[in-house]
């Protein structure tokens, strides 16, 4: 720094860097203000509408109190079937393209295409199911919404399968190989132990993913107003309920959408933070 | 060792030409590669190999890093099937079948060539489990043959000492060594023919290294074993039969105390004294 | 020792065909469950398939009334069942656009942050923190957007808006109108939230894949961190950042719930980001159920149709640009 016209420069260039640096801490911060404040506004809003009855009661006719017990039933229906119809499908779609097909052109095909449905617009699932089950069916049911919902299963878990079954070692197949054992037994006994925590991960995301998903519902399961077990009728959900009491005029539709719009939320997150630890455990 | 003055055994199997040095007197040949050449896509790795495995000696291939020595004991079981792009053409004669040809039942062949790893390779399951694993996969036993076979197996390994009492833990938790031998034990339990050990103390310690050694050395009484090793001592220590091979080419096969002591080729020289590779 | 090795070589034989035996019922398992697992592949590309299928035989009617204009026509009136996607296929891609504009350059500093500036024990905190934000169900982001937001908004930042702007040439028409709260900007807002955590996410991903070497012969010229990330950090991955970024925006052409809480719902092409409009989504999502008479859901299904196109494009760009640079790294 021997001439002052460097150090002019250096002077612009390092006060330019702090600039930038300020504003790095600063996205951040607006990053994470985000979370907390959605948080907080959910908790405030939702921990008041929280007791008992909330998990006893159906929701109420316009002006009556009420809870959410039908939405949170027909939720964890629809949820289970779709998760028993989604994994299996998505694991063993997975193994194929991490273990039989890992070098076949097939493979880069179905990944790039899942890809696309792991980001295809939800809705758009939801018009698919309408046509192929609705329609046809003439109503609405609890198992179309399983049906769309699984849809959405589906890709996460093919995702995630191969992902986890390309992270195990090819020298443990080898010596899987090396006692003679066929590739589904090498499959199934060995490389599916060694990446079980990946793929737990994987369903554990799926579930947190659908839990919260409504646009697909709309014109599937529709909505009830009613408990209602019955999959081949019209079944309630969580964030159906949610939808149509938010924007709804009565004050106690409202303050029951908060209240299940944070169960929805802290339920999620914690899906999600379960998945995280599972995997961070390992590696 | 001194397999040449042994004169009273007939010989068994084809008596073709041999290389220098080495007499078929005494020796039965339990694999007999001809012809041998091997292809990663359109590259030859390997090219034109003649050599033969005797029963219940070990033989040690030994060359530079790249010279196709694992790539050469990878054929042998058919490991390379696994990974498209790889073939090999040629002949490998094992108890009168080309385990080469397309119809070969590999996991057969597989369960008959056993093979150890470079690194250790549990499986993800208890040590019980590990070895139980490949007797349950060809026998239905009663469970208390199975306990016997495992106990076998890993008395075999010089193992059981160390594992007897946590035979429910995981095959993950124990040591490199350990590990190591535990994979030996597996190989076993499912009765092989012959055991390929690639490099099987590259990732250990001296005192595990050693305990592997002197295991290979009496497995020998009943198994024929092929090693692939970068270290020279080791194949000098544990080998009857040494292969030198070098850019994929079969240099020199012959007596391991011949090799290292009289070698015939240059390259083979240059190499065990040190000066390449 | 000894009767392992006379077991051995005395039940060879005998043991080779009972070896054979059981290894041709496992070959059977084999076949069958490498079948099983093609078959679910083939499930997988039936997904696809299925729904441009469902989605083209559904929206053939509207096509056949309306033809190509139904794309650029505005009009959308159950009563005289006259539809036009105008207004939705401008309102999807002007809110995506706002979520860009806003979501692209706070999720790279955030990344250049994680990855350059952050202290090492911190990362790992705020990454999952960052994307739990993906995590929460949009609908959740709808409602808070509606009650919180849009009031906020409609109070304190879009009176200033339009005071600020009005007079100035081009800005005012884009800022004009009474500030309502819900409208585009809002729902443009509200999705750069959305889809902040996925470009700050795959940024970081492919920051951290920049080799050490390269960013360490930069401030061995004495750059600064800042200069790093400007002039080699970003010029190398390049690819890949456009990649996240085309991934956020198909996320945002398809949002669904978070949008029709606060678009408005206005089937209308307006010049003011302040106005209402509504998007795809949220047209098929408020109207769907109560669509009467064939041509209607027809319609509806056709908006479907169109979403699914353009995002099927965006994404098709997204994953070959981290193709590229996956590509690359190796």
């Amino acid at each position: 720094m021997a001439a002052s016209r460097a150090n002019a420069l250096y002077v612009r260039r390092r006060f330019r860097n702090g600039i930038a640096r300020s504003l790095a801490y600063a996205a951040a911060a607006f990053g994470l203000g985000w979370l907390v404040l959605i948080l907080a506004v959910l908790l405030f809003n939702g921990i008041g509408g929280l007791s008992l009855a909330v998990f006893t009661q159906d929701t109420p006719p316009p002006g009556s109190d009420g809870g959410l017990l039908n939405a949170i039933v027909g939720s964890i229906a629809m949820t289970i079937l779709a998760i028993l119809i989604g994994t299996p499908i998505g694991i063993l779609a997975g193994t194929y393209m991490a273990e039989y097909g890992r070098h076949e052109k097939l493979t880069m095909i179905v990944r790039f295409i899942n890809d696309i449905l792991l980001s295809a617009p939800s809705i758009v699932v939801g018009l698919f199911i309408y046509e192929i089950m609705v329609a046809p069916m003439g109503h609405f049911s609890g198992y179309a919404g399983a049906v769309a919902l699984a849809v959405i299963v589906i890709p996460v878990v093919v995702r995630t399968t191969e992902d986890m079954l390309r992270l195990v070692p090819d020298t443990l197949r080898e010596a899987a190989a090396s006692i003679g054992l066929p590739r589904a037994h090498m499959i199934v006994r060995v490389a599916y132990r060694a990446a079980r925590a990946g793929i737990v991960t994987g369903i554990l995301l799926a579930v947190a993913r659908v839990s919260g998903e409504t646009a697909p519902l709309l014109f599937t399961a529709l909505n009830n107003q009613f408990f209602s077990l019955n999959m081949n009728a019209p079944m309630p959900s969580l964030p159906v309920v949610i939808f149509q009491f938010a924007l709804s005029p009565y004050e106690e539709w409202q303050k029951l959408a908060w209240t299940g719009a944070l169960l929805i939320t802290f339920t999620v997150l914690a899906l999600s933070i379960l998945a995280r630890s599972l995997t961070a455990r390992r590696t | 060792m001194n397999i040449a003055s042994s004169s009273q055994a007939p010989v068994v199997g084809t008596p073709v030409a041999t290389h220098a040095g080495v007499s078929t007197v005494g020796l039965s040949e339990k694999v007999s590669i001809r012809n041998l050449e091997f292809f990663y896509g359109d590259a030859r790795a390997l090219k034109n190999i003649n050599l033969s495995l005797y029963a219940n000696k070990t033989t040690a291939f030994i060359g530079p890093s790249g010279c196709g020595k694992s790539t050469l004991l990878r054929i042998l079981n058919r490991m390379y099937d696994l990974y498209p792009g790889q073939r090999a053409t040629g002949e490998v004669m094992f108890d009168g079948e080309n385990l080469l040809d397309a119809g070969m039942d590999i996991n057969l062949l597989r369960a008959r060539i056993g093979m150890v790893f470079q690194k250790p390779t549990p499986f993800p399951m208890s040590i019980y489990e590990n070895i139980a694993f490949g007797i349950r996969l060809y026998e239905r036993l009663p469970r208390a043959e199975v306990d016997a076979r495992v106990e076998q197996a890993l008395r075999r390994a010089a193992l059981w000492d160390e594992v007897k009492d946590k035979l429910g833990a995981s095959g993950l938790g124990l040591s490199g060594g350990q590990q190591q031998r535990l994979c030996i034990a597996r190989t076993v339990a499912v009765k092989p023919e012959v055991i390929l050990f690639d490099e099987p103390c590259s990732a250990l310690d001296p005192i595990s290294t050693a305990k592997i050694e002197e295991l290979i050395d009496e497995l020998k009484q009943d198994y024929t074993i092929v090693i692939v090793t970068h270290n020279m001592q080791q194949a000098a220590r544990v080998s009857d039969f040494t292969a030198f091979m070098y850019l994929g080419e079969l240099i020199e096969f012959g007596v391991t105390e011949k090799i290292f002591t009289a070698p015939d080729d240059k390259r083979t020289q240059a190499y065990i004294t040190g000066r390449f590779g | 020792m000894s009767e392992v090795a006379l077991n051995d070589t005395n039940v060879a034989a005998g043991a080779a065909t009972a070896r054979a035996a059981v290894l041709n019922r496992l070959r059977a398992t084999d076949t069958a469950f490498r079948t099983l697992t093609r078959l679910a592949v083939y499930t997988v590309l039936a997904l696809l398939s299925g729904v441009i299928l469902a989605l083209v035989v559904g929206s053939v009617p509207a096509f056949k009334a309306f033809g190509f204009s139904f794309v650029i026509t505005e009009v959308w009136n159950p009563v005289t069942e006259k539809f036009g996607a105008l207004a939705p296929v401008y309102g999807t891609l002007v809110t995506s656009f706002i979520a860009l504009v806003i979501a692209v350059p706070v999720g790279l500093m955030i990344a250049f942050f994680l990855t350059e500036l952050c202290p090492m024990w911190l990362r790992r905190p705020i990454a999952i923190a960052i994307e739990l934000l993906a995590g929460i169900p949009s609908i959740i982001y709808g409602i808070w957007g509606l009650f919180v937001f849009a009031p906020f908004l409609q109070k304190h930042i879009q009176p200033f808006l339009i005071d600020t702007f009005d007079g100035v040439p081009g800005l005012q028409d884009l800022f004009a109108g009474p500030p309502y709260g819900i409208g585009m900007l809002t729902a443009g807002f509200i999705l750069a939230i959305m889809v902040l955590p996925f470009v700050t996410a795959i940024s970081r991903d492919v920051f951290d894949a920049v080799p050490a070497v390269l960013k360490e012969a930069a401030y061995g010229l004495g750059c600064t961190t800042w200069e790093v990330f400007k002039h080699v950090i970003l010029p190398y991955t390049r690819v890949g950042v456009i990649g996240g970024v085309m991934l956020g925006l198909g996320r945002a052409l398809g949002e669904t719930m978070a949008v029709t809480f606060v678009i408005g719902n206005a089937h209308t092409v307006s010049a003011s980001i302040l106005a209402p409009g509504t998007t795809i989504s949220a047209s098929i999502a408020n109207e769907f159920t109560e669509a009467v008479g064939d041509l209607y859901t027809s319609s509806l299904i056709a908006l479907g149709l169109i979403l699914f196109v353009i995002t099927f494009i965006v994404l098709a760009i997204a994953r070959y640009m981290l193709l590229r640079i996956q590509q690359r790294g190796r």
